[in-house]
């Protein structure tokens, strides 16, 4: 019964929330889609940081080299921006699998450093035009929309569409693989990197396939990102970008789902409702931070601990979660 | 060969500063295995603070250059060590317990906090320290000139350094924090005050930090509410140079970044200048994550 409630209350609120175009203006339709590309990135550094327990402070740098993928190739090669979502997730997918492969074995705060490294190398070798094809300091211009059956997505209306299917794809999909044997072995190691490894899990493996998963979904919302502006640079980039998905991520509740959209809609909407004191967002960033560990360390919306019940037929109740 | 020795000269200036911030990284890490990712806001501040007490109180103008510097050089210490105590007793104490990676959260969420308390206090833009405080000629060495700045920043640091030296190897208390970074258990058995050890670290790390962030306002003359961020993580990168936990490490390491970047600012690119401490990170943790002076340690199970 209750899971059928679920059902009726989840598709109500996803039509309440695909009408919200027709009532709001362009501006705050504006904002959701920063809202929903912000969600992306947030489920995809969740499965980094919180379902393997790894701290990536650099996810911009995926975001970064999926958005100029799809800048390069579309300005210099007119390849279809949208034809170019697999490469660009498939570009940050293999510089993850270069760069994490080496520094995978790190413990927490030193693959934290490490990340944080990375991200920045990223951003320099941006602004230094790395290959003369990165446009330096202010980057790449005239990126083109994405089109379907000839019907180009252009106004902020159409975008939101498009960005939150995008956002439903990823949420129905990372909820199956957060409960499916990748996902399970992914919280053991979390939760003990000993005893999962002492069980016949592969840490080494389980780990670099979360980052390089992680990777080639920020890969994908890069591309997104790029045909949304039309135009992007390495200012977009900033360490502070890698710290807002990390800041969603942790105050949303790492683990779980409806956390990082929470997260996002707090983290990247409600600034936006107190414009004048938008100077201080950061500074209650890091006091909630700070606050939140010390209070309430799982996040405003904690993943929901795993239950399986007992047979049928043992006629107990099936208490023991 | 001229130029080489004028870029050693600026490494080892510029090293020394970083030798200063990444003790006070390198003494919270040993003793509480934390990252302090606020410490490098707290050298920020610093340099805010010296400026205000430097441009308020015209000490320099009332006790000459000289003693004017020195006198302003112990109240930022003072102050920032003040704040330093103050950081943990509000973001760290509470989670003594916690995961460590709790901490490290908290210790994120306090550095964005004290960068943006700066930015909304002294604005975002640049700000510039008084010329004419340290003497702005040059010296003559070998046939080389030599500004003056550089040579004051060293001493200072090394002076610095050397103080701490002296106090962790021949005093009480420096033989307590290094009992407590080596076992706290077994400190506290020994009737070592481990929360005192740890609040003694948050005076002596941020107090070092700040006279850094002091430095770089005279030698470089301008300051922003980010520089801590780029210092911050190129003094950590020492920290782990020479191994992180490792009071010497921490010093070697500093001068040895400085005097790389600084080489490879000057023969390969002055572009990628930033990104050299970065790779130099990435290596050392990959070949040897204990550091140039650090021993071997077995993870804990």
């Amino acid at each position: 019964m209750t899971n059928q409630r679920t059902i009726i209350t989840i598709s109500l609120a996803n039509v309440v929330f695909a009408s919200l175009p027709f009532f709001l203006n362009t501006y705050w339709v504006d904002v959701l889609n920063s809202i929903g590309i912000y969600s992306i990135l947030a489920l995809s550094l969740n499965l980094i940081v919180g379902h393997a327990g790894l701290f990536n402070l650099g996810h911009a740098a995926f975001y970064a080299i999926g958005a100029y993928t799809a800048a390069i190739l579309n300005t210099g090669y007119g390849i279809p921006i949208l034809a170019l979502l697999p490469a660009c997730g498939f570009t940050a997918g293999v510089f993850a699998v270069l760069i994490a492969r080496p520094i995978i074995h790190l413990r927490g705060d030193y693959l934290c450093i490490v990340t944080i490294g990375v991200g920045e190398i990223v951003r320099i070798a941006l602004i230094n035009d790395v290959f003369g094809v990165t446009g330096g300091a202010n980057g790449i211009f005239g990126i083109a929309r994405p089109s379907l059956f000839g019907f180009s997505v252009r106004s902020p209306q159409h975008f939101f569409y498009y960005i939150w299917t995008f956002a439903g794809i990823t949420v129905c999909l990372f909820h199956l693989l957060e409960n499916s044997r990748f996902g399970r072995a992914l919280n053991y190691l979390r939760e003990d990197e000993v005893a999962a490894e002492g069980s016949g899990v592969d840490t080494a493996h389980y780990k670099l396939a979360a980052f390089v998963v992680g990777a080639v979904w920020a890969g994908m919302a890069g591309n997104i990102y790029a045909s949304k502006m039309t135009i992007i640079s390495p200012e977009s980039f900033t360490f502070w970008e890698s710290v807002l998905m990390f800041a969603i991520v942790i105050l949303g509740g790492s683990g779980s789902i409806p956390g990082m959209l929470l997260g996002a809609f707090l983290i990247v909407g409600l600034p936006e409702l107190f414009r004048e004191f938008a100077n201080a967002r950061m500074l209650v960033f890091g006091a909630a931070m700070i606050a939140m560990m010390i209070f309430r360390t799982q996040g405003i919306l904690p993943a929901k601990q795993r239950r399986y019940s007992l047979p049928e037929s043992s006629g107990e109740e099936s208490g023991t979660g | 060969m001229e130029q080489f020795f004028l870029q050693l000269t600026n490494g080892l200036a510029v090293g020394g500063i970083y030798a200063l911030i990444a003790l006070g990284y390198t003494m919270v890490y040993g003793v509480l295995k934390l990252i302090n990712f606020a410490h490098s806001d707290l050298f920020t501040l610093g340099a805010y603070l010296g400026l205000t007490l430097l441009t308020s109180m015209a000490l320099t103008d009332r006790l000459g250059p000289f003693w004017g510097t020195v006198l302003l050089a112990f109240m930022v210490m003072l102050l920032i060590a003040i704040v330093g105590a103050l950081l943990d007793r509000v973001a760290y104490r509470p989670l003594r317990q916690s995961p460590r990676l709790s901490a490290v959260v908290s210790a994120l969420g306090a550095s964005i906090f004290l960068q943006n308390t700066v930015m909304l206090v002294y604005g975002a833009r640049f700000q510039v320290y008084p010329q004419g405080i340290l003497p702005s000629t040059a010296i003559r060495v070998m046939g080389l000139d030599i500004p003056m700045v550089r040579l004051i920043v060293l001493c200072t640091s090394t002076l610095m350094m050397l103080a701490l030296f002296f106090f962790i190897q021949k005093t009480k208390t420096g033989t307590a924090i290094r009992a407590a970074a080596i076992d706290q258990g077994a400190a506290r058995l020994m009737g070592i005050d481990v929360n005192r050890v740890i609040l003694m670290v948050f005076l002596v790390g941020p107090a070092l930090g700040g006279v850094a962030g002091l430095l770089v306002g005279l030698y470089y003359g301008q300051i922003n509410f980010t520089m801590g961020w780029g210092y911050g993580l190129k003094a950590f990168t020492a920290a782990i140079l020479g191994g992180i936990g490792n009071i010497p490490g921490a010093m070697v390491g500093g001068i040895l970044l400085g005097v790389i970047e600084a080489m490879g600012a000057a023969y390969l690119s002055i572009a990628w200048k930033d990104a050299i401490a970065f790779c130099v990170l990435i290596l050392i943790l990959i070949f040897r994550p204990t550091g140039l002076l650090g021993e071997r340690v077995a993870e804990k199970v």
